[in-house]
């Protein structure tokens, strides 16, 4: 094998019998995954592993789910989506909602204590007579907010999508686009116009569907819940991307003029698969608030945006898999390196964080353009040709 | 120039859109005083040009004679200027490009334009015939007629082998083969192949002409031609263009006899 010609499967056909052998060595890994992410609630149940890690490991998991929305638009379509944040946190918000309408409430309107501090008395409002906006209204209901906090998302994607595919703006357009409406959003977000709290964000949370945040319980089962999610949306993208779906978004990626002149038309399947990765970066979202116990604009600043498709390069671009790699394995990097430690009597110190994911960044775009499982698959594809 | 329209249309003026609209009818394709100017450029002047169904037809002319414009032309990839192309007896200038390829006008380009990472199969299945909407590609199976189509299609041009290699590992040749392949699957009325024969070998090359001439007899093809032993070997009538207008029509002999044709092409 001088340079490799023919993709795994082409040698399967031709007489290596090795589809089994790589499957099994991905179907280890993937129950390896599993094995461990269910282990971890069990070892806090018997008080092995502090409750803090299984919520830390909770909160990586919603970014994993992030990861793989923007893997489908990035990743498999090409398109560089710089809003995936933006998405999180309107699925952060309405969760973030949702959890204030059901903590302490204020006055005889029910204002949500978290609102108590900013609460501005608008013409008409008095003290003690404070009304709040109708758009809370819908995420006292805890099925509403699911369902919203996922459709709002997936609905704006939609929206930018639509107007953005339609008029055929593209590649780095696209990406200043999606980030100059992120930027937007966190400018409004981060004014008390809506009676979010401004940057102070939504906290004060005190129960989820009737019951106590506090609870080692409900932080096992928030985190149960991320995960079958993570499994669950893991799934979907996989028999998506495996379809003929699948494989129109990867022709978009690799040329989208041919594309058109086969018959297809692009800009509706961009679409779609821009508003799917809105509505999952949505449920990441709804995921995520109850176990940060806050959510505030910060999550539509632009470090976010960036960090987020950080991950997903660093674990690897098209793959699924990868992208949720990426996202843990950078998040641990995170929850590492910003604490302060002192080796050999040198201090580190958490700001140079921001240089370790800048020099990552490069790294992996100079050295390993297919991310961490491109290693993977090369060391598969080995086993594959030499058995 | 006046010889050569009334040749088209058989001494008929077309004047009015109605007698264009009934004229075109006669011809699977039919354009009429196009022009495409860009800046100031006019790199296409064509009073009429018609082809007729089952026919091959040649377009040879020297480097920017107006041959890919005159393709950007009929598929809708660029505006003309001025004039109307007729399609079937139906106007199709103002038409989108996705919709042109709809009604029956697949293109090869002049570099094969293929999905470079998905498999030679892929490429194919996303060339079949039906429909292109999301749902339908969401729940599309792999029939066995589509299979044995494909597989078919591909044993003719030697890619049997590599129906799982993805189209960036092919060589030239195979990648001039499978755009072919793919337009041929997608079934279209109308087939304009953009230089068949650039960079192949003399070998790869004679293949590349029995496949056309086997064509013929279902498919209406233009072929956009640089070679002219390639074109030799197509023995069709044969358009040549020449600074965006049509120089004269007629067999390989004839053409290659004529004093204007051996001027432009020795001339630059």
């Amino acid at each position: 094998m001088s340079n490799r010609v023919y993709t795994v499967d082409a040698l399967i056909k031709r007489g290596y019998r090795t589809k089994s052998t790589v499957g099994l060595l991905n179907g280890c890994v993937a129950a390896l995954f599993l094995v461990f992410a269910l282990m971890l609630p069990l070892l806090a149940f018997y008080g092995l592993v502090p409750i803090e890690t299984v919520n830390m490991a909770g909160r990586y998991l919603a970014f994993g789910i992030v990861a793989m929305g923007l893997d489908l638009i990035w990743g498999y379509t090409g398109i560089l989506s710089l809003c995936q944040s933006l998405f999180f946190a309107l699925g952060g918000y309405a969760m973030g909602m949702y959890l204030a309408h059901h903590g302490n409430l204020f006055g005889p309107n029910g204002i949500p204590e978290a609102l108590y501090v900013v609460y501005p008395y608008a013409i008409g409002e008095s003290k003690g007579m404070e009304v709040l906006p109708w758009f809370w209204m819908p995420f006292k209901s805890f099925n509403l907010t699911l369902l919203l906090g996922m459709l709002i998302p997936g609905l704006l994607a939609g929206v930018i999508g639509f107007f953005g595919f339609i008029s055929r703006v593209r590649g780095v357009y696209f990406a200043i686009l999606t980030q100059a409406l992120t930027v937007a959003a966190w400018m409004f977000f981060s004014q008390n116009n809506m009676k979010f709290c401004g940057t102070n964000g939504l906290t004060h949370f005190k129960t989820i569907a009737g019951h106590s945040l506090r609870e080692d319980p409900v932080k096992l089962a928030l985190y149960g819940a991320t995960l079958a999610s993570l499994v669950g949306v893991y799934v979907l993208c996989s028999l998506l991307v495996r379809s003929r779906f699948g494989r129109v978004l990867v022709a978009i990626r690799d040329s989208e003029v041919t594309l058109r002149f086969t018959g297809y038309q692009p800009f509706a399947y961009k679409t779609a698969i821009f508003a799917l990765s809105g509505a999952i970066a949505g449920l990441a979202g709804l995921l995520y608030t109850p176990q940060a116990s806050i959510v505030t604009p910060s999550y539509m600043e632009a470090r976010w945006s960036i960090l987020m498709v950080v991950w997903v390069a660093v674990g690897g671009r098209g793959s699924l898999g990868g992208a949720v790699l990426g996202a843990l394995l950078v998040n641990l990097l995170y929850n590492t390196l910003t604490s302060q430690h002192t080796v050999l009597g040198v201090t580190w110190k958490p700001d140079y964080w921001q240089f370790v994911v800048g020099l990552l960044f490069v790294f992996v775009v100079l050295v390993l353009p297919g991310g961490l499982v491109s290693l993977w698959k090369k060391y598969t594809e080995r086993i594959a040709v030499e058995t | 120039m006046t010889q050569t329209s009334e040749q088209a249309t058989g001494g008929y003026s077309l004047e009015s859109p109605t007698v264009n609209a009934l004229w075109s009818r006669k011809y699977l394709l039919f354009l009429h005083n196009v022009t495409a100017v860009f800046d100031g450029f006019t790199a296409l002047d064509i009073d009429d040009i018609g082809i007729r169904h089952n026919e091959l037809r040649v377009v040879i002319g020297p480097n920017g004679a107006g041959k890919s414009t005159l393709c950007d032309v009929i598929t809708g990839k660029t505006r003309p200027t001025t004039g109307s192309v007729y399609f079937d007896g139906e106007e199709i200038t103002r038409l989108s490009d996705a919709e042109i390829v709809r009604r029956g006008i697949g293109r090869k380009f002049q570099t094969p334009a293929l999905f470079d990472s998905l498999t030679v199969y892929e490429n194919m299945e996303l060339s079949l015939p039906g429909p292109k909407g999301i749902f339908s590609a969401l729940f599309a199976t792999r029939r066995k007629v589509e299979q044995d189509r494909i597989m078919a299609l591909l044993e003719r041009v030697k890619l049997a082998d590599n129906v799982n290699t993805e189209a960036r590992f092919l060589s030239h040749g195979q990648r001039q083969w499978l755009a072919i392949s793919t337009l041929i699957l997608s079934d279209p009325r109308l087939l304009l192949i953009d230089e068949p024969a650039a960079g192949l070998t003399d070998a790869e090359t004679e293949l590349t002409a029995e496949l056309l001439l086997e064509l013929r007899d279902k498919h209406t093809l233009i072929v956009i031609e640089h070679d002219m032993d390639f074109v030799r070997q197509l023995d069709s009538p044969v358009t040549v263009l020449c600074d965006g207008k049509v120089m004269t029509e007629g067999t390989m002999d004839e053409v290659r006899r004529n004093e204007e044709v051996i001027e432009a092409y020795l001339g630059r």
